[in-house]
């Protein structure tokens, strides 16, 4: 049990049994008497007929919607989680940098997109490349999703690597500078290495922020998993299910995710390695010190 | 730049009152969901099974479920299927589905914060407690949450940034706001459609970047000295 869960309460004694088992008998009746609501709202509504959710075990619902849906959902976030880590590479270092212009030039990039709506930036960019003709008029909702992604993911990314050096002993870089290496080769070669290793859960947690976001791809009609969910939904008026198998999807890769971060970070500390801040997956730690640790540590 | 100039004649005022409601949204979202949070942290802390593991699964489900969804679920079905009208203003009934979207996404992030404040608050803390006779609720009433708060500052800072941005998702729930100005301006004016962007952006940044640096030190000069 955690510290969290364990340090409000002693091992209770057979009163305190006896009260924890009353109220836990209430609990389990409101939660039931909740699913019993949400039954009645959705049978009296019609939304639990058959003919709505059996569509979907067609295969051609899948064939022809789900599966391309969840295709470009992946396909989107396949390739920004490739462009960010290359974007946080960059400006990550660039930031860690003893050039004060480049120093400076990161730090503007990192903050500024860190402190702007993705979906902005990928509004912006879908109209602007469909217009000025640089990208395919058919292809600009992708391209706006995956750059959109990018510049603000890869900014989170840039983040990261900045605390994971920061958080590595000073001994390390003293070291590197002992055996004749500059600056940059001891970042590159002792430094960022180990950092990366630190960063590992938070960078998965990241991937789920990048899964989650592709699905703002719907409101630029990028035709990812939400978007045709729609469509099976207005095409057979179950939208309402379409939706729900959508969710579905979507939470069960995203809870994968989030379990593979955790268990990262476990093997991770049971070899010594203290994992560097891992970020709620979806909120972007925005401290302007970064060597202000959240308190508490580990969230997830 | 005179295009530019006279786009703020024609957009100027629809710009700032669409943000406005950016602002609005974020204010209401984020008192409904620290206090749903609140509930929840309570929940998952709490002695009882059947209230963790609702805690636990309400946490796992919103926090995995991308925002759009849940936005395109208020409009699309909530009020597209269930006819849910909070308001008999039209406009008003969005607005609201929208603050309720936000609102239960989110909780799902404060309940989180509080807890790793909760992580903050050392074991002697709930042993004296116990130890003057405080049961649960009252314990985690009057010592452990006034503590686990001034600990979570800063992650309950992320989250309110994070929601600041998010209340663009709205537009995905029929809400008038930010974003969709913006993209009808710069569907009418994409000859100064990177000034449009920066603009707006700019916006965002003045107003994310000093709550940013405001829950930082608040959080440094709020910790519980230890």
């Amino acid at each position: 049990m955690k510290v969290s869960e364990s340090v409000l309460f002693d091992a209770p004694g057979p009163k305190a049994r006896r009260n924890v088992l009353i109220v836990n008998i209430i609990g389990v009746i409101l939660a039931l008497a909740l699913v019993y609501y949400l039954y009645a709202v959705m049978n009296e509504a019609g939304q639990l007929a058959p003919e709505k959710w059996v569509v979907f075990g067609k295969g051609s619902i899948w064939e022809n919607y789900l599966l391309p849906g969840l295709l470009n959902t992946l396909k989107a976030a396949a390739v920004a989680i490739v462009t960010s880590m290359l974007f946080g590479f960059i400006f990550g270092i660039g930031r860690l940098s003893t050039n004060k212009v480049i120093n400076w030039i990161s730090s503007i990039v990192v903050e500024f997109f860190r402190a702007v709506p993705v979906l902005l930036m990928m509004i912006f960019l879908w109209i602007i490349l469909a217009r000025s003709g640089l990208v395919p008029p058919a292809d600009s909702p992708f391209v706006a999703v995956v750059v959109g992604l990018t510049l603000y993911n890869g900014s989170v990314v840039a983040e990261l690597i900045r605390s994971g050096v920061f958080g590595l002993p000073k001994g390390q870089r003293e070291a590197g500078t002992a055996i004749g290496l500059t600056r940059g080769q001891s970042l590159r070669s002792i430094e960022i290495p180990q950092a990366l290793i630190a960063m590992l859960p938070a960078l998965i947690g990241q991937f789920v922020v990048i899964l989650k976001d592709s699905a703002l791809g719907y409101i630029i009609n990028y035709n990812e998993l939400l978007f045709n969910a729609k469509l099976i939904g207005t095409g057979n008026s179950n939208v309402l299910q379409a939706i729900v198998v959508a969710a579905v999807i979507f939470i069960l890769i995203n809870f994968a995710l989030s379990k593979l971060a955790e268990v990262v970070s476990r093997r991770l500390s049971s070899r010594g390695i203290s994992a560097a801040e891992p970020e709620d997956p979806a909120v972007p730690v925005m401290v302007a010190d970064v060597n202000t640790k959240l308190p508490g540590g580990s969230t997830t | 730049m005179q295009g530019y100039l006279s786009l703020w004649d024609q957009y100027g005022e629809k710009m700032l009152s669409a943000f406005w409601g950016n602002l609005q949204l974020t204010f209401w979202a984020a008192l409904a969901s620290l206090v749903l949070g609140t509930i929840l942290a309570l929940m998952r802390i709490s002695p009882v099974p059947s209230f963790r593991a609702f805690g636990t699964a309400y946490v796992n489900i919103f926090r995995n479920t991308p925002l759009t969804i849940i936005m395109a679920f208020g409009v699309l079905v909530l009020f597209g299927v269930f006819q849910v009208q909070f308001n008999s203003d039209f406009d008003l009934n969005f607005f609201q589905i929208a603050i309720l979207g936000l609102s239960i996404y989110h909780a799902a992030f404060v309940c989180e914060a509080i807890r790793s404040g909760v992580n903050t608050v050392p074991l002697g803390q709930a042993e004296a407690a116990r130890a003057i006779g405080l049961s649960f609720l009252p314990a985690a009433w009057l010592v452990i949450l006034p503590q686990a708060f001034r600990g979570a500052i800063a992650p309950l800072g992320n989250v309110l940034i994070a929601l600041i941005k998010n209340t663009t998702v709205a537009v995905a729930g029929s809400v008038t706001e930010i974003s969709g100005v913006m993209k009808e301006m710069l569907e009418i004016r994409s000859d100064v459609g990177i000034l449009i962007f920066f603009t707006i952006a700019v916006l965002f940044v003045i107003v994310v970047i000093p709550v940013g640096v405001l829950t930082t030190y608040l959080s440094k000069k709020l910790a519980v000295a230890r």
